[in-house]
Formats: structure tokens, C-alpha cells, sequence
């Protein structure tokens, strides 16, 4: 039904024409804004209204409660995309088979957003029911009709001009719990916005950000909590993942991914580098409601690019961690680069997969290797390069990749593969429970590492060192690459024009799809990574596609430039 | 976002804003412009005294925070690379690039009217590639490169053409821009077309060939679609252009480049 405070409903008129009507005009939000809800504009809009009942009505009802239940269920409702990844597990994946491999070559692009936002757009937008939320790298959030694109509100936070995060201003989402979606900022701030109009409802500092604190990361809504990890692994920060109560904002748990005196692991820093020893979490992690765990990586100990000074393994640093959801209380952790001294977050998503009567976590990681793990015990199966590495030629007991002796940055500068950038990074990869393959984007590229040792001080940069493409002829190379789990096998390879920072979706087509930097959208054949459509959005994609279905009709979403695209069947 | 910069560098002339400024030059800034500041094949040579963009401290600074409009200088903080920096680590850049400066332009080794004429004549660069108006397209655009590129460098691309190939177009938002890559294709109706790659993506490619003729293609149409890194420029060794020639030509591209 209609809602006056901002539901739409779609309706098909005395015959022939489809109309779409919008209760409200969008609206803006600033800082703390009081908003009022506007009630229907005229007596056309209700004559509109009531016209409605007699038409064939197709919409759902706008904004109901996105319950727990409904999240760990979310494979029952495939038209909505209610995490970040799509569900609980990280797979990425869309259940939705109305676009499939007979026909994506005929889709076309439904609708078009331009956000006005420059620089990178990393969202991935969620969908509840016919309504679209997503974010952009100014650290707006937004809400549109999902099948037409129109605005319904925009919240536009005040961000102060100092803030210093890492790697340009992005933002990657939002999660969604009750009627309220839920956002980390770049001054470290967690925001609760009202689902329907985008008022703030809660708004609380989780730490400093003039320290190099931030937040890009989309949250995780799991029981009646929203946890998010900080951002500032290149400036020292002593990273954190956080649980707030989705109701109030007050602060439930907090993990620090870094040991303090006296607890476990904080053997594993010399003197005091621990203070600021980085590790953040900014990416989001997954949840087993069968065992209560939240699983989420961590990135790299600080100073990023040095170990003098911080000698040990640096735990938590660039680990995945098993914590009680509950309570933060760490289940046991695995550590993916030990004393890591190229940047090697390992803030890729780790995607559960249930195999061979196993319940495994896998992870594509940014070293080059990809890992998968017993999730109930974090024991390491098997580690298996996927992409051009040089740093690691031996495994320990464990099976686990150990650097090389000569892997360390020097002051004349050394060629390690891959470079800094990881053969994957943040780009959200996808496994298809039907073709039992894990996709990822992958990079070749090695870069020198040459040390350019900095002191610390709050708020500055803390690389400890620099790193620059290799003098090698070879041009960097980037792929979508299709992982067999099991065997660690890559059993097909697409290679893009160009390195890409595009995310991975698969779906119940039998499609993948994916992005690439000269702005194409591309379905692929899941089987085969043979690609079957393309589609030219003028912008390089940063973002991770998901898929969503209103009215019965399936849509495929991505961000590319300033704009977020929608794509179906014609 | 437009910062208000101050006119003169507060550090200039600080020996310890500088080192901090090396450091910061090397994490921000060497990718493109190299260790030292003397051009990386991708940015210009940062140490002539003379620049194609920047001369005061204030237009240094206002470059550095913005970037240049349609060059692959990022603004501050957006080049994915790096972190943002403040105000006061762009003036210890600053300091860092003025310490490096050498103070007056070396006197060219070379001869540059000769150079003109071999340019323009015997030396058979002007087939490929323009200055000041004068020249083909096919190639790299040379006016400016006297002004952004150290003579090493050019003499570098002119012995050894393949070792980089020069950039070409950027995309605002694209990592790297499209590289002078050489291309051969053969079209559907058996059509051999040979010259360097405009640009590219997975699906179509635009190319322009030794007659300047633009073809635009798509890629499945094609019967084959050869790319190479090995440049269309030949190689010039010393058979073919002496050292002394070299230098002519390259004092001729400073004297126009750094006008």
C-alpha cells in the first residue's frame, strides 16, 4: 500500500501505461535535521491513490521490519539484498535465476542514479523490499525507488575537513536492521538513520578520527547489534571492532585487535610498537548463526610497510578472528601474513562454504594466496597460490605460506610480488554454491619496496616505507579468476584490459558479473567465464555488483563513476 | 576541496622539513615521479627549475592539493596510493622538491637549430610526431616534453622506444592511462590494419594507423587482433642517429619545451 511517509506504489493504469507515483518529494538531510513527514502533496496525488486500488498492484509493502530472523533466512527472500554480501555467509551470491545464461545477452539498463559524488564510488547497495539504500564516498546515504531509481531521501553528513583516511574518501555500504539502516563514517562516527525518511535517530563517536580513526566499512547487523571495524592501519591507529546496540547507539563490546598488556598475544610486539601497531578491520566480516561466531579479517600491523621496531608476529594484525557475537570474546584466530611488511591487509571477505559435510571460511587474500579454513576450529586445510607471488616458497607444519628470508624492504628498494595493492584487495569476491567455485578479481603486479622510515605522530601518515612499480617492462595485468576450493585449482581465467577494482557477483543464472576499470559491466558464464553481455557505463568501477527483484522482475546493481546503475531484462 | 594556501612555503629553506619531506615525497609521490623527484617515465622531472605547471610555492602547493585537470595528477589523497596529506606534510613536500631543484636549466649539450632541422628533415620524427603544430599524429605529442622530461629520459625513449611506452590518453577516473601500444588487426572481411591503440577496453578498440585514419572496432568482429609492447616508434641507435645528432634534437625539444 501506499505510505505517506514516503512508500511509492506502482500500478498499471486502464490498460496500457504504467505509471510510478512517489508519495513525497526527496528530501535532504544535513547534521542532525529534524525532519517531519510530509503527507500526500494534493488531492491529485489522492485521487492518484485511490485510482490504485482498482489497478493491478504490484508493489510490496515499503519498509517493513527487517527482523534477525529475516537475515539469517535471507535465502528466502532473494528479491531483497540485506547485508552487505547479500546474506550472512559472505558468498555474495543471488538466488534469483530469472536472468540466466539464455538470456543475458538481451539485458538492458533500466535506470541510471548520478550521486554528484567524485572520486571512487565502493558502495554496495542493499534492497528491502522495492527500496534501494546505498552510500557514496562523501559519506552520503540514500534511498531509491529500486525500479526506477528516484529518489525517495538523502542523509549528507558534514564531514570535517581534516579528516586524513587512508587512500582517498570511500564508503561501502550500509546494513539494515528494524526500521533503521546503519552507516560508519569517515570522522568515526557511527550513524543510525531512520530507513523511511533518513533522519538520524542515533549518532555516536566511536573514536578520534584527528588520531587517522575512520570508517569506510558497510556494517554487520547481527542479532541487536551493529558491528564495524576502524579504518587507519597507515596511521597508527590501534585497531578495534566494535558492537553498538541498534536501538540506543550504546556500545555493547569492543575488540581490540591488538593484545594490551597482560592478554594473550601481546608478546607478539616489541616494547611499546603495540600502541600503535594498526590492525584495523575495515572491512566487513560474516556471521554463523549456527555458532554464534562473527568472523572478521583484520589488515596490516603499523607501521605498514616496516618491521624495525616491531619485531614478532604482531597479532591480531592481518588475521581472520572468530568472536562470540554476544560478547567480543575471541573463539580462536588465524594469522594469514605473520609480521607482514608489504601491506598485505587481509581485510578480504572471508565467505563460509559448506562442503563435503565440512563447514569451511575461504579467503582470497591480498598476498596471493588463497586459504581455507575449518570455521569450528580456524584450522588451516590448505593455501594455495592464485596469482604471481614471489615472497613465500615454503610452508610451515601448519601448511601456512612463510616469508622469505630476502622479503623485507630495503633502502635501494626490492621487487616483491605481488606489489602493495595485493593480488586482490577490497573488491568483494563471490562463491556460487552451484558451480562450487569460488570468483575472484585478481592482479598481477610486483612493486619495489623501499624502506622511508617515519617517526610516529598522531594524525600523520605511518608507512615506514614506499613502494613503486617494478622497473619491469611487464604492463600490471588483472583477471577474474574462478577458484575451485577444494583443490585450490583455478579452472578459468578471464583477463580484463586493465586491472580492475571491481567486486564478483554470482546468481542462480548461472551468471557472473563483474566490472572492469574502462567502465564495462560484464555477465559472465559461470561454467565457462566465457562473457555473454557487456555493457559501457562510462566510469571505472570500484564497486561490488548485487542483485535484487521487484514486481517479479530481477535487476542486476552497480556502482561505476558517480552513478549507480541498474540493469534487467528488457 | 580548494585550500587556502599561503603564498611562500612557511618551511622553506628547512633542512629537517625537507628530510620529512623525502619521506613523504617517496610514499605520495615517487610512483609516478620517481625516488628523487627526476621523472619516474610517467610524472615529469620534478628538480628543473623550469615547469610546465607550478613556478611559485603557492601554485606547488594548490597542484599538489587539486591535481591537474586532465593529467593523471590526482588531487591529495585520491590516487588510492597514498594517504591524504596535510597541509604542513605539502610543505615539507614542497621544501623536499626546492632542496632537489637544480637552479639554472643545464645549458643544453646540443645544437638546437640543427636539431630542427633533423627533426623536421633527415631525422624523420616530425612523420610521427608534432611540435608546436607542425608534425604527424601518430606519436606522442613532443611540445612539451623539453620542459617535463630530463634529457636522459628523451634519449632513453629515442634509443630504446619499447623499454616504456609512452602514455596516452587518460580517463578521469581510470588507474593508468591507455599506453601507445602497437596493434595489428585483421578485420572480418580480411582487412590487415597495422598503428597504436587510442584506446582499449575488453570489447572494442580504437586505433589510428601510419595514414592518421582512425578505425574504431569491436572486437568480436575482428578475425584476429594482435597487441604488442614493442613500440611503433623504430629504434634509433647510433647508426642510425648519432650521440651528437641525439643531443641536437634534444636541446632543440628543451628550448621549445621550456618556452
Amino acid at each position: 500500500m501506499v505510505d505517506q511517509r514516503g512508500g511509492e506504489m506502482r500500478g498499471r493504469g486502464a490498460g496500457k501505461h504504467s505509471f510510478v507515483m512517489q508519495a513525497r518529494r526527496s528530501f535532504y538531510h544535513r547534521g542532525h535535521r529534524e525532519h517531519r513527514g510530509i503527507p500526500l502533496r494534493s488531492l491529485r496525488d489522492l485521487a492518484l491513490f485511490t485510482t490504485c486500488f482498482a489497478c493491478w498492484f504490484v508493489a510490496s509493502p515499503a519498509g517493513a521490519q527487517v527482523t534477525f530472523e529475516r537475515l539469517v533466512n535471507s535465502a528466502k527472500e532473494p528479491q531483497n539484498w540485506m547485508t552487505y554480501t547479500g546474506d550472512y555467509s559472505g558468498k555474495r551470491f543471488s538466488g534469483l535465476d530469472q536472468i540466466n545464461v539464455t538470456n543475458a545477452r538481451t539485458m538492458v539498463a533500466k535506470w541510471v542514479y548520478q550521486t554528484g559524488a567524485t572520486g571512487k564510488l565502493e558502495t554496495s547497495p542493499l534492497v528491502v523490499d522495492g527500496i534501494l539504500y546505498a552510500t557514496a564516498q562523501d559519506d552520503r546515504a540514500f534511498a531509491l525507488d529500486a525500479r526506477t531509481g528516484r529518489p525517495i531521501w538523502m542523509y549528507q553528513r558534514q564531514i570535517p575537513g581534516d579528516i586524513r583516511p587512508c587512500c582517498g574518501h570511500v564508503n561501502r555500504g550500509l546494513a539494515i536492521l528494524g526500521d533503521k539502516v546503519f552507516m560508519g563514517t569517515l570522522d568515526a562516527h557511527v550513524v543510525a538513520l531512520d530507513a523511511k525518511t533518513g533522519a538520524v535517530v542515533w549518532d555516536v563517536a566511536a573514536a578520534d578520527y584527528r588520531t587517522g580513526h575512520s570508517f569506510t566499512v558497510a556494517p554487520l547487523a547481527v542479532k541487536n547489534l551493529i558491528v564495524i571495524g576502524v579504518s587507519g592501519g597507515e596511521y597508527g591507529v590501534r585497531g578495534f571492532i566494535d558492537a553498538y546496540d541498534a536501538d540506543t547507539g550504546e556500545r555493547k563490546w569492543r575488540f581490540y585487535t591488538v593484545p594490551g598488556p597482560g592478554e594473550p598475544g601481546h608478546e607478539s610486539w616489541e616494547g611499546d610498537s603495540w600502541k600503535v601497531g594498526g590492525a584495523p578491520a575495515w572491512n566487513t566480516g560474516t556471521y554463523d548463526p549456527a555458532t554464534n561466531q562473527i568472523f572478521w579479517p583484520t589488515g596490516n600491523p603499523a607501521p605498514s610497510n616496516r618491521g624495525e621496531g616491531r619485531a614478532g608476529d604482531n597479532l591480531y594484525s592481518n588475521s581472520l578472528l572468530a568472536l562470540n557475537a554476544d560478547t567480543g570474546k575471541m573463539n580462536w584466530y588465524f594469522q594469514f601474513t605473520r609480521h607482514d611488511e608489504h601491506d598485505w591487509d587481509a581485510t578480504q571477505v572471508p565467505v563460509m562454504i559448506e562442503a563435503g559435510g565440512k563447514h569451511l571460511i575461504a579467503q582470497a587474500n591480498r598476498n596471493g594466496f588463497f586459504y581455507v579454513l575449518d570455521r569450528i576450529s580456524g584450522k588451516l586445510l590448505s593455501a594455495n597460490a592464485y596469482g604471481k607471488t614471489t615472497w613465500s616458497d615454503t610452508k610451515d607444519a601448519d601448511g601456512r605460506p612463510v616469508a622469505n628470508q630476502n622479503a623485507s624492504p630495503t633502502l635501494e628498494g626490492h621487487t616483491v610480488c605481488p606489489g602493495a595493492l595485493g593480488t586482490t584487495n577490497f573488491m568483494a569476491p563471490t562463491y556460487d554454491p552451484q558451480t562450487g567455485l569460488f570468483y575472484v578479481t585478481a592482479r598481477d603486479q610486483c612493486d619495489i619496496f623501499s624502506t622511508a622510515p617515519q617517526p610516529y605522530e598522531a594524525g600523520h601518515a605511518f608507512y615506514g616505507s614506499a613502494y613503486f612499480p617494478s622497473e619491469e617492462a611487464e604492463p600490471y595485468r588483472g583477471f577474474l579468476k574462478a577458484i575451485d576450493p577444494a583443490t585450490g585449482e583455478i579452472k578459468w581465467t578471464f583477463e580484463h584490459t586493465s586491472p580492475t577494482w571491481s567486486g564478483v557477483l554470482s546468481t542462480a543464472g548461472g551468471l557472473v558479473f563483474s566490472g572492469d576499470a574502462e567502465g564495462s559491466f560484464i555477465a559472465f558464464d559461470a561454467a565457462a567465464g566465457k562473457p555473454l553481455w557487456h555493457f559501457q557505463m562510462g566510469g571505472a568501477v570500484y564497486a561490488a555488483p548485487m542483485a535484487f527483484g521487484v514486481d517479479g522482475k530481477e535487476y542486476v546493481a552497480i556502482a561505476a563513476g558517480s552513478a549507480v546503475y541498474a540493469f534487467g531484462l528488457p | 576541496m580548494a585550500v587556502a594556501a599561503e603564498a611562500q612555503n612557511p618551511l622553506a629553506g628547512d633542512a629537517k622539513a625537507a628530510k620529512a619531506g623525502e619521506y613523504e615525497f617517496r610514499i605520495n609521490c615517487a610512483l609516478c615521479h620517481g625516488l628523487g623527484a627526476r621523472g619516474g617515465g610517467r610524472g615529469p622531472d620534478l628538480t628543473r627549475a623550469v615547469k610546465k605547471h607550478t613556478h611559485s610555492d603557492a601554485d606547488m602547493f594548490q597542484v599538489i592539493s587539486n591535481g591537474i585537470a586532465g593529467t593523471a595528477m590526482p588531487a591529495n589523497g585520491t590516487n588510492g596510493q597514498g594517504v591524504g596529506m596535510t597541509d604542513e606534510e605539502i610543505w615539507q613536500i614542497i621544501a623536499y622538491i626546492r632542496s632537489q631543484q637544480v637552479k639554472a636549466p643545464a645549458q643544453p649539450l646540443g645544437n638546437a637549430a640543427h636539431g630542427k632541422e633533423l627533426f623536421y628533415g633527415d631525422g624523420n620524427c616530425s612523420l610521427c610526431h608534432m611540435v608546436a603544430g607542425k608534425g604527424g599524429r601518430l606519436g606522442p605529442e613532443l611540445t612539451g616534453v623539453g620542459g617535463s622530461r630530463t634529457r636522459e629520459a628523451i634519449i632513453d625513449s629515442v634509443r630504446n622506444p619499447s623499454r616504456r611506452l609512452a602514455w596516452g590518453l587518460t580517463e578521469a577516473t581510470k588507474e593508468f592511462p591507455q599506453e601507445y601500444e602497437s596493434v595489428t588487426v585483421v578485420t572480418a572481411d580480411g582487412k590487415k590494419i597495422t598503428g597504436v591503440t587510442l584506446n582499449e577496453d575488453s570489447f572494442s578498440v580504437q586505433i589510428m594507423d601510419a595514414g592518421e585514419h582512425i578505425h574504431l572496432l569491436e572486437k568480436d568482429k575482428l578475425r584476429s587482433f594482435q597487441k604488442s609492447r614493442e613500440s611503433a616508434m623504430p629504434k634509433y641507435d647510433t647508426e642510425v642517429l648519432s650521440d651528437k645528432e641525439l643531443e641536437d634534437i634534444v636541446a632543440w625539444l628543451i628550448s621549445v619545451g621550456v618556452k
